[in-house]
């Protein structure tokens, strides 16, 4: 066991070569503390499920060290593994087998002696215990990627990797996977997931770490990565609708709307004047009135674009 | 070493077996059972006995090791063949488990479900013809030791294979061919010279002389050489398992 406060998971200069030569990860360092709910945000092909095989001991990384609570996910791979939970991307299930069945597999596999209690519980809390003795492929899609998460906290894990929970989920289904995803965090597991939908990162994690072509571009608390680098915009909806941008506003960057009828101030929140007392005073003498004001932030869609196309 | 994960494959197999009941178990015993009225009564009322042996118990050695060895195979290979070909092999890879585990488990029910065949051949086959068993004792031994090489030479094919053809090719063009060259439905000494010294290359040969010299004290080859051959072979497929799994071959990347 280690301090309380030492990260969970020490990932520390990790590679991977793979056969055919694509390098899908370079020198990936990154911690993940415990107890947080991490999201790892990237475009198709960046990298996240090679870190998160690696971990959980599908993929083997050609440098650097993984480990767990203090463990190497190498040397010392059966501690590790026990404490790790896995739903991978694919709806990779059995098919002929009952729920129960899967489930109570899973927890066997992981070196747990049979605890009916415990499957009943995480079949309840996944709203699949009415269907514990149907066979997996009666089930739907969403049904199967609960027996999925039903599997990965079988054998109660400290940490689970969630590998694009909702890839391909309707939206209220999503939801619920927030919901079960925080459920989980208020338990004590410590949660990683992959996902490139910047919403559901923005709507659940405490973490956000980006992750392109193989590096990881940064790791923030979600409210600072969204306050660092979110710009906030002022939208006035004009009374009269404008032919230009009159001289006298230029110094303020103002950019008009198509039909002269929106002005879109932009400013950065942080900043201790924003210049918005200035502008509405400039616009009454220059007799501009608006309708109606609105702001808005910056999503963190903009902030991913904007750090993914930077040249590496 | 993670006993309740050898126990959970080797539940989740043998619950395949109980659930393809009819595809696992009662085919095979069907087919037998065809191969003793056609080569059994059949044919072989018209076949004078071999060494003091009537033709329809001489063959049913052989028959319980065609059955063993294309079934071991068959089992053991798609045990572990299906998994890669779903993806559900993503747990197995991720879970606390040596390759030890992995191996005790899909071999030991694969090996289990073939010697349960092979006894209900057994029963079977004491329908239709009087059985002798000289050596109980060696019988069984023969009878577990072939099946779990051959399970392990199975699984050595599952994780082989990438796709069903692969999967049946070896059954299909190595195990039968040999198995019924190996001297299943006759004695070797019934060939002539050139194709008896042929026939001392085919390693099923050494199987089936053990076998039914376990039954009537007939035997191509010595007993001792018989087991010498099976021992060589079930450390070749344990070293090739090891092997696999050291290198990650077709499991790992």
């Amino acid at each position: 066991m280690t301090a309380p406060t030492a990260p969970l998971v020490a990932i520390a200069g990790l590679s991977k070569t793979y056969a055919t030569g694509f390098r899908a990860l370079m020198e990936v360092d990154l911690e993940i503390r415990r107890g947080e709910i991490l999201a790892l945000l990237g475009p198709n092909g960046a990298g996240k499920t090679t870190l998160i095989s690696i971990i959980c001991g599908i993929v083997t990384p050609s440098t650097g060290s993984v480990t767990v609570d203090g463990h190497d996910i190498i040397t010392d791979y059966r501690i590790t593994r026990s404490m790790i939970g896995l739903v991978p991307q694919e709806l990779t299930t059995d098919a002929f087998e009952t729920v129960w069945d899967t489930v109570s597999f899973s927890r066997g596999l992981f070196g747990r002696a049979p605890n009916p209690a415990h499957i009943e519980k995480v079949l309840k809390d996944l709203s699949l215990w009415d269907k514990k003795d149907n066979r997996i492929k009666e089930l739907s899609g969403g049904m199967k990627r609960r027996v999925m998460i039903a599997k990965a906290l079988s054998h109660e894990p400290t940490v689970l990797f969630l590998d694009e929970p909702t890839a391909g989920v309707d939206v209220s289904l999503r939801k619920n996977m927030w919901d079960l995803v925080r459920a989980l965090r208020a338990s004590g597991v410590t949660i990683i997931l992959t996902t490139h939908y910047i919403e559901e990162a923005e709507a659940i994690a405490d973490r956000i770490g980006i992750i392109n072509k193989g590096r990881i571009v940064l790791v923030e608390a979600t409210a600072d990565l969204v306050q660092k680098l979110g710009k906030k915009q002022l939208i006035l909806d004009l009374q009269h609708p404008l032919g230009s941008v009159p001289a006298a506003l230029s110094a303020h960057r103002l950019e008009l709307s198509a039909d002269g009828a929106q002005l879109t101030y932009t400013y950065d929140a942080a900043m201790e004047s924003t210049g918005i007392a200035a502008l509405l005073r400039d616009l009454g003498e220059a007799g501009i009135h608006f309708r109606d004001l609105k702001t808005e932030q910056s999503s963190l869609e903009d902030i991913f674009v904007t750090l993914v196309k930077e040249p590496a | 070493m993670n006993f309740h994960a050898v126990k959970a494959i080797y539940r989740f197999e043998m619950a395949r077996t109980w659930r393809t009941l009819f595809q696992s178990v009662v085919s095979p015993v069907i087919s037998t059972s065809l191969y003793f009225v056609v080569f059994g009564s059949a044919i072989g009322s018209r076949i004078p006995q071999i060494e003091g042996v009537g033709y329809g118990s001489f063959i049913v050695p052989g028959l319980i090791m065609l059955s063993l060895l294309t079934q071991s195979v068959s089992n053991a290979s798609f045990g572990i063949f299906f998994p890669k070909f779903t993806g559900t092999i993503y747990e197995l890879l991720s879970a606390p488990l040596s390759f030890v585990e992995i191996t005790l488990g899909y071999v030991g029910a694969a090996a289990t479900k073939s010697i349960l065949l092979g006894l209900i051949i057994l029963a079977t086959a004491s329908l239709f013809v009087p059985l002798h068993i000289a050596h109980p004792f060696w019988m069984l031994a023969v009878l577990v030791l072939t099946a779990v090489t051959f399970s392990l030479f199975g699984f050595i094919i599952g994780v082989w294979a990438d796709n069903f053809e692969k999967l049946q090719v070896i059954p299909l063009l190595v195990i039968t061919p040999l198995v019924f060259l190996g001297g299943s439905f006759y004695s070797v000494s019934m060939l002539p010279p050139f194709w008896q010294t042929v026939s001392l290359a085919n390693p099923v040969l050494y199987l089936v002389s053990g076998f039914r010299w376990s039954f009537y004290e007939l035997a191509d080859v010595s007993i001792a050489v018989s087991a010498a051959m099976i021992a060589g072979f079930l450390c070749a497929c344990l070293a090739a398992v090891w092997w696999i799994f050291k290198t990650g071959y077709h499991v790992k990347n």
